[in-house]
């Protein structure tokens, strides 16, 4: 069976938020992110798996251990969803602008 | 520069505020809402009616070149209050999105300067989120692309 997650999918769930802000400024294993959460660790295995599924997460090897980290490029890939939306209002509001502007020279 | 429009989606919420500064005085911000003609001209829709007042209703309409009606969506009016704010349901039909509920602020900034806060309730967290994602901005490509088509057998 072939996983299909996205990335939203992968945030719409609260540990998992408070992973991805966890490691906002460190690397960490798998350990040390469980220690942060009282839910037990193999939960905790299970969500950074997802993340790291829909490439959140990278996992970096140092010696024998495995870090976590996040990557940058998909993050960006969230933060800029609502972009369409935004540029949608941004142009029909510009548009509103230039008809209110031209509406008030032709009063005058 | 900071944009002048921003939207903001807050997590697992079912609201989103889309917030946008103008270089127009309040009054003229607010006639562009309740003036149809000027409704038509910014919307870039036809405004089949617009009445101002408590329960009146507002349907829109857009049609192609050859006169297929590629787009309507109607509202109810439940608030309005000259230059401050209009409360309204707004709905695309025949579309996944079901009604959604409006409240429009308009806050005077200076003389010549306003302010408008859109807070727009969605009936789910889902719901919102599919109006904010791409098949949206596709969807709206296309509405550009019909009326672009319109405008120009117009010239």
């Amino acid at each position: 069976m072939r996983l299909r997650r996205d990335v939203f999918q992968a945030i719409a769930d609260p540990t998992r938020r408070a992973i991805l802000l966890l490691l906002t400024s460190q690397t960490l294993t798998a350990g040390a992110i469980a220690a942060n959460f009282d839910t037990a660790r193999p939960t905790v295995s299970k969500h950074l798996q997802i993340l790291t599924e829909c490439e959140l997460l990278q996992q970096k090897q140092n010696g024998r251990e495995i870090y976590y980290q996040l990557n940058p490029q998909k993050i960006r890939e969230i933060a800029d969803f609502i972009e369409p939306f935004r540029k949608f209002w941004d142009d029909r509001f510009n548009k509103l602008e230039d008809v209110m502007k031209k509406y008030k020279s032709d009063k005058k | 520069m900071e944009p002048k429009t921003k939207v903001h989606a807050e997590d697992d919420k079912q609201e989103l505020l889309i917030t946008r500064e103008f270089d127009l005085p309040v009054d003229l911000l607010f006639k562009a809402y309740v003036e149809p003609e000027l409704v038509e001209q910014w919307m870039g829709t036809k405004v089949l009616q617009l009445e101002n007042k408590r329960h009146g209703s507002y349907p829109f309409e857009t049609s192609d070149a050859q006169g297929n009606v590629v787009f309507r969506a109607n509202g109810v009016m439940h608030e309005l209050k000259p230059n401050e704010k209009i409360t309204r349901t707004f709905e695309i039909e025949n579309s996944p999105f079901t009604v959604q509920l409006e409240f429009l602020q308009f806050e005077k900034l200076s003389d010549d300067t306003s302010k408008l806060i859109m807070h727009i309730v969605f009936k789910s967290v889902a719901m919102r989120n599919q109006l904010l994602q791409m098949p949206f901005a596709q969807g709206i490509n296309m509405a550009h692309n019909r009326l672009q088509e319109i405008v120009s057998q117009l010239k």
